[in-house]
């Protein structure tokens, strides 16, 4: 049997008794989840009701069955009595019994067949839906649960669904049916007797309620002893190597032996109520069954074993007798695997119930050709497309406006304007001057005709509100393809990113960044420093809009990413990130990762550049040397190296590195760098790194303590400073 | 098989050899009372004979009361047994773990060990409960029922010697049909998992590269196929019920129809007609009890094969057996080692040739890039490796003929990957050594730069830590693991890589203590950064395993390539910071 690779925590599940009566979890809203479950055994509604039709009429057929050895039992008395042998009846009798059974078999063949299609697909699509809808969560939803628990939405919990959708729901629907026509026929048969089996009936309903509840509690107590057994292995096994290197294995056993001992104790109780519940309840039904055949024996002596309550009314209503407990304790074991199922299928809803990641940008990513003057036109070629443009609707609420830029970056719209009784008019955007006169337009609102120097030196700037509602100009700084009548305009792809007085947090009222302004102009290089936790990783995370930021605004392009399309802007972005993390597949495919249509060469061109190549070749079977777990068989330093390859055959303007090299030694990240240039050159970079060596060479190196950033500028204005960067740089002041 | 797991019935075996004794007196009680009706109706009814009503009846009652109490007694001696022989296989893996060697360790992986310690235990004491009550109970039941139809009428119990071979039969083939399904089954739920978890682990790489729609595609591919997979194995499984139901049916009307004829012949008192149908419907049950008992047996050999595979586990280190040890000074040598990691098959040498000796109270670092063998030669000196060829002496005597804890009592080593366990700090400082007073904590903890953090948490030394010690940075978890170590007072301690995470500055001041306060202590560093080795009496550069340079800091500047290079990468950055 292949090893279970199920993740299971030291405090997951795993009770010895597994069985239905494992679980003991109840869902919240009961009907609610129940109907909504329901609905995935109902894609094909005629099958279900096909299938159900088959279970009844398989419970009848089964208390029928039974009640057909009357006949024959009560021919053969008559006939003993009468003194004379009829075999014809006798034969007819046993061959319709025959016939009953082979029609209840073909109830229960179409019925199982039926429901095991419907609930595979059933839990198929569910579990479909479960994943695609985790692919739309935000990343504060992975960080507030644990891959654990995730994962047991997909293995337990699902699980437990579909065994409730293809068993549980049957056979309750069977047992019921069963339990009431076998009453029926009791209550037919004899009224008086089956007072008696009432008793009965009380005494079997009496141990299930009070084993049911032992073992309930007896179970909980087992599966918190499991909880610490499991957990001790799980630290002493990980912490093996520290056990022995202090010599520490006595104290571990006999540490482990107590919670052991805890735990066998705490298990052998809840396995002897949970297994007990069976024995005695199938045997307190033979009390009954002997008081109840003594009765019906003097029953049937005072009426006469061939009138009234007949022989084989005594045989049939002792075999009644037996079987009217069986759904006594089929529906009390489904029962609790139905809650715990639909208690699982209730936490799979409230997954699937969580707001998606927010996501209302309309602006998009797209190939576009530009040609030596600079302009923008649809991108019609084969292979790669060399230029991207934002596309942005014109619907959308920020607005393409020409500016005038000053020296100092201050931005002016321009407008055309007509001269009326003396003064200038603005036009509305659109509208062609009369005159063809164009103007700047002050802060204050004054407007100032263009000189041609001017006019010539125009540039492109959106416009729209920020979060506070006033309107703010930001500039283009690529091509701009803005021809009227068009429904889009097209800005190129430039990598120019800023952060304006951001304020963000994790949980509501902790802070985690205050007011940060970052700006990165394409290809310059910026470097996060500080202390573990003071939110470098975070501003990273921001850009790509991993999360939704509470104040200030961040653009890239100039535009606010919250216009952008999610998908649109982190396909302009690359990240080697801190954990890095491979798939099962081969080398290339990890590589590929990055952009799926690149091609081999362009991969192993990538390796190249981040001095992967040479241990790629070194493995087994080099690039396509299979990874499988995460890529277990690499060290770390191999694993990021992977990263930063993947990341370089993505080729994005702006790339994010966080801790990309902190498992490389300094020699091995010296013969990289080469690479490691290579691939930030020309690109907006964003650099998080502890070894300062590395962040040198910023245009701009950021220094953030609590969540505010300390001080900002290059490497040798902040040596100058004689501030933080500093004190790190000469190592006065620790990094932790 | 069956007697090695029994032997770890042992303090249970009393309950063991109980549960199968009394489920036997309940299944004979049970088997009884079809045959005590019978005289009812036989002695009682067709007699009309009151006194036979009420005296079988009050066996009835009888037997059922037995049956009941002896019912739930097996119950809960099988639970005890089994519960009792899943702690003793338990207690046998992790007595067996705990005297692994590093090598034995890497061979099972620990996420091995775990799976073998839990999941695979679980499925031992489950098939233990099935055997002891459902096997034997079913077996029981199959001889009996069948000797009781015999000796009622040996020509309905032809009935049973067609119906049974066809019905094992019909069972066998569809097992042999579903078992392949089943596994292939499983196989495909283990991808889909993988799927699922590859993907939850990765997330921000999926977000970042946009490939949401590819994983969603992915997922598909594995969901389709487990669902076809399985429904593959379902539809053939459903076919099981009705079948039974077919035979048993068939059992039914051939016992009513040549029974009836019987008696309407005189051959067959009617009583006994019921008596044997009961019967045949146990040895029928019976039958498919025994076969899914016998099929969870064989699901569980796996889990068993595995957990004996470590309780027979040879520890690749034993003991050494010498007891006139010198004193602890502190001084190793390697003579001529050689070594590689074994659990990676053939493997090529990770050292070779290493000659070196280290005199008590040296403070050595050894230095080298990834894979050059650093970890792996101090490895060699608390023994959690032996060597492959040469020697590893300490004080003069091959490690080899220590015992491990005097070996392990004197080699103090702080590890690469280091943990701390659940419990508070003081707790942990204690593991270096049990009966450390007060002051040496304090003063381990002052020397490990670790003292004013640990007086900064609210509880101080009683601060506890998460498993795995995760409220703690990483900085500070190494500084209280070099702590703990320092604790030990040993006469060699090695740092492998254990302040990674600490600043230059902080480190600086640990080097600083270790002069001070660790005058008579051999110390044995690697590191990465040259600020930390500069000021060694000795460092050993190595490369590609074997010791390319030894010397000091001005030395190796002027005669080691490999150590200058090292030194430049690291300058033009200046300092870097952990």
């Amino acid at each position: 049997m292949a090893e279970n690779n199920r993740p299971r925590g030291p405090h997951g599940p795993g009770g010895p008794h597994g069985g239905p009566r494992g679980g003991y979890g109840k869902p919240k809203d009961l009907k609610g989840t129940a109907l909504r479950t329901v609905k995935y055994i109902a894609s094909n509604p005629l099958l279900l009701i096909a299938a159900l039709i088959c279970v009844v009429l398989e419970a009848v057929l089964g208390v029928r069955a039974t009640y057909m050895q009357k006949p024959i039992i009560d021919g053969i008395t008559s006939a003993l009595a009468a003194g004379q042998a009829d075999w014809p009846g006798l034969a007819a009798s046993c061959a319709q019994l025959a016939l009953i059974y082979l029609a209840a078999a073909a109830c229960i063949y179409i019925q199982a067949n039926l429901m095991a299609q419907l609930a595979q697909k059933g839990c198929n699509r569910l579990r479909k839906e479960l994943f695609d809808k985790l692919q739309e969560l935000p990343l504060s939803y992975f960080d507030a649960h644990t891959h654990g628990e995730l994962m047991s939405r997909f293995t337990n919990d699902a699980d437990n669904v579909q065994m409730a959708l293809q068993q549980s729901v049957i056979q309750l629907l069977s047992s019921a049916v069963t339990f009431v026509s076998v009453v029926f026929m009791m209550v037919t048969l004899s009224p008086m007797l089956f007072l008696a089996s009432l008793v009965m009936l009380g005494g079997v309903m009496a141990v299930f309620a009070v084993f049911g509840k032992r073992s309930r509690k007896y179970y909980s107590r087992q599966q918190a002893a499991l909880g610490a057994v499991n957990g001790n292995i799980q630290e002493m096994i990980e912490g093996l190597k520290v056990v022995k290197a202090f010599t520490h294995e006595e104290q571990a056993k006999a540490q482990f032996d107590a919670l052991n001992e805890d735990y066998r104790a705490a298990a052998s109780d809840a396995g002897f109520y949970s297994s007990a519940i069976m024995p005695i309840a199938s045997n307190l039904t033979n009390i009954g069954y002997a008081v109840t055949a003594v009765l019906g024996a003097l029953l049937a002596m005072s009426t006469g074993i061939n009138a009234g309550f007949t022989l084989g009314s005594l045989v049939i209503y002792l075999q009644y007798n037996q079987q009217v407990t069986q759904p006594i304790n089929q529906i009390s074991m489904q029962m609790t695997t139905l809650l715990s199922a639909l208690a699982g299928a209730e936490r799979i809803f409230q997954v699937m119930d969580t707001q998606p990641e927010a996501d209302r940008g309309q602006v998009t990513l797209v190939p576009v050709e530009k040609d030596a003057n600079g302009t923008l036109s649809k991108f019609s070629g084969q292979g790669r497309p060399r230029a991207w443009a934002w596309k942005v609707p014109r619907s959308c609420g920020i607005t393409l406006v020409p500016v005038s830029v000053k020296a100092d970056e201050t931005l002016f719209e321009l407008g055309q304007a007509d001269e009326e009784n003396g003064a200038l008019k603005l036009l509305p955007p659109g509208q062609d001057s009369k005159t063809g006169l164009w103007v700047r337009i002050g802060q204050d609102g004054a407007l100032t005709p263009l000189t041609v120097e001017e006019m010539a030196a125009h540039g492109w700037a959106w416009k729209y509100p920020g979060p506070d509602g006033a309107m703010g100009l930001h500039l283009i700084r690529g091509a701009v393809r803005n021809v009227p009548g068009e429904e889009f305009c097209y800005t190129e792809l430039k990598g120019a990113v800023r952060l304006n007085q951001v304020d963000f947090s994790y949980v509501e009222g902790k802070p985690v960044l205050k007011q940060v302004s970052v700006y990165a102009n394409p290809g310059q290089k910026i470097a996060f420093v500080g202390s573990t936790g003071a939110g470098k990783t975070t501003v990273t995370n921001l850009i790509n809009r991993f999360y939704e930021i509470q104040g200030g605004v961040i653009t890239c392009d100039g535009i606010d990413v919250k216009d952008i399309e999610k998908d649109s802007l982190r396909l302009s972005q690359g990240a080697v990130l801190q954990d890095t993390h491979l798939f099962t597949g081969t080398v290339m495919d990890n590589i590929r990762y990055g952009r799926l249509d690149a091609t081999d060469e362009e991969c192993i061109q990538a390796a190249k550049a981040a001095n992967a190549d040479g241990f790629i070749r070194r493995l087994p079977e080099g690039y396509q040397t299979m990874l499988t777990g995460d890529g277990a068989n690499l060290s770390q330093g191999q694993r990021q190296l992977l990263a930063i390859a993947r990341a370089a055959v993505k080729d994005p303007p702006i790339m994010v590195l966080d801790e990309a090299t902190s498992s490389i030694d300094t020699r091995t990240e010296q013969h990289i760098q080469q690479g490691m240039d290579t691939l930030m050159e020309g690109r907006t970079v964003f650099v998080i790194a502890h070894r300062l060596s590395t962040v040198r060479n910023a245009d701009c190196i950021v220094v953030i303590e609590g969540g505010r950033i300390m001080e900002k500028g290059s490497h040798a204005q902040l040596i100058e400073e004689q501030g933080r960067y500093y004190q790190l740089y000469t190592g006065q002041f620790e990094l932790d | 098989m069956l007697r090695r797991i029994a032997s770890y019935l042992k303090g249970y075996a009393g309950y063991a050899a109980a549960s199968p004794v009394l489920v036997t007196l309940e299944t004979v009680c049970q088997l009884a009372i079809p045959l005590l009706m019978a005289q009812i109706i036989a002695q009682g009814i067709e007699q009309e004979n009151m006194p036979a009503i009420w005296k079988y009846g009050a066996l009835m009652v009888v037997a059922a009361i037995i049956a009941t109490i002896t019912g739930g007694l097996a119950a809960r001696c099988a639970a005890y047994a089994a519960q009792g022989l899943g702690a003793n296989l338990r207690r046998a893996e992790f007595e067996k773990i705990a005297s692994f060697s590093f090598a034995d360790i890497d061979r099972f992986s620990s996420s091995s060990l775990i799976t073998r310690m839990t999941n695979d235990v679980t499925n031992i004491q489950n098939v233990c409960m099935v055997c002891l009550r459902i096997l034997i109970r079913a077996v029981t039941m199959l001889i009996a029922s069948v000797a009781l139809t015999l000796t009622i009428s040996p020509k309905l119990t032809l009935v049973v010697v067609v119906i049974l071979p066809i019905m094992a039969g019909a069972l066998m083939l569809l097992m042999k049909v579903c078992m392949p399904l089943f596994e292939k089954m499983q196989q495909a739920l283990d991808q889909l998992n993988e799927t699922v978890q590859e993907n939850l682990i990765a997330v921000r790489v999926v977000k970042s590269y946009v490939r949401e729609n590819r994983e969603r595609d992915k997922f598909k591919q594995a969901n389709d196929n487990f669902t076809s997979t399985a429904l593959r194995a379902m539809l053939r499984m459903v076919a099981m019920q009705p079948m039974m139901t077919i035979c048993m049916a068939a059992a039914i009307v051939l016992v009513m129809y040549n029974g009836g004829n019987m008696v309407l012949g005189g051959e067959l008192d009617i009583a006994y007609l019921q008596t044997v149908v009961g019967y045949i419907m146990q040895i029928l049950m019976s039958l498919m009890m025994v076969g899914m008992a016998l099929l969870q047996y064989s699901r569980a050999q796996a889990s068993t094969r595995r957990v004996f595979e470590v309780i027979d586990a040879q520890p690749a280190i034993a003991d050494g057996g010498r007891t006139d040890l010198p004193a602890p000074r502190g001084r190793v040598e390697f003579r001529d080692v050689s070594f590689r990691y074994q659990s990676e098959g053939a493997g090529e040498d990770v050292l070779h040739h290493v000659n070196l000796t280290v005199e008590p109270g040296e403070f050595v670092a050894i230095v080298g890039g990834t894979g050059t063998g650093k970890s792996s030669l101090v490895n060699l000196i608390p023994r959690f490796y032996d060597v492959h060829g040469g020697q590893v002496l300490v004080d003069g005597v091959d490690v080899r003929d220590y015992p491990l804890d005097g070996l392990r009592g004197r080699v103090g080593m702080v590890l690469q990957n280091n943990v701390l366990f659940s419990g508070t700090i003081r707790e942990n400082l204690l593991w270096g050594r049990e009966d450390a007073a007060e002051e040496e904590l304090i003063q381990a903890a002052k020397d490990a730069q670790a003292y004013d953090f640990i007086m900064s948490f609210p509880d101080g030394f009683d601060t506890s830590l998460d498993q795995g010690g995760v409220n703690v940075s990483g900085g500070q978890k190494q500084r209280l693991c070099i702590a703990r170590a320092m604790v030990r007072k040993p006469a060699v301690l090695i740092l492998d890589d254990s302040t990674s995470a600490v600043d230059s500055a902080t480190e600086g001041r640990i080097r600083e203590s270790f002069r001070e306060n660790l005058k008579g202590t051999t110390v044995i560093i690697i590191a990465q950064r040259i600020s930390s080795v500069q000021y060694a009496d000795k460092i050993v550069v190595l490369d590609e395993g074997t010791v390319a340079d030894v010397g000091t800091h001005d030395e190796l500047m002027k005669s080691s390539k490999i150590y200058k290079e090292i030194y430049d990468s690291q300058q033009e950055g200046g300092v870097e910071n952990g």
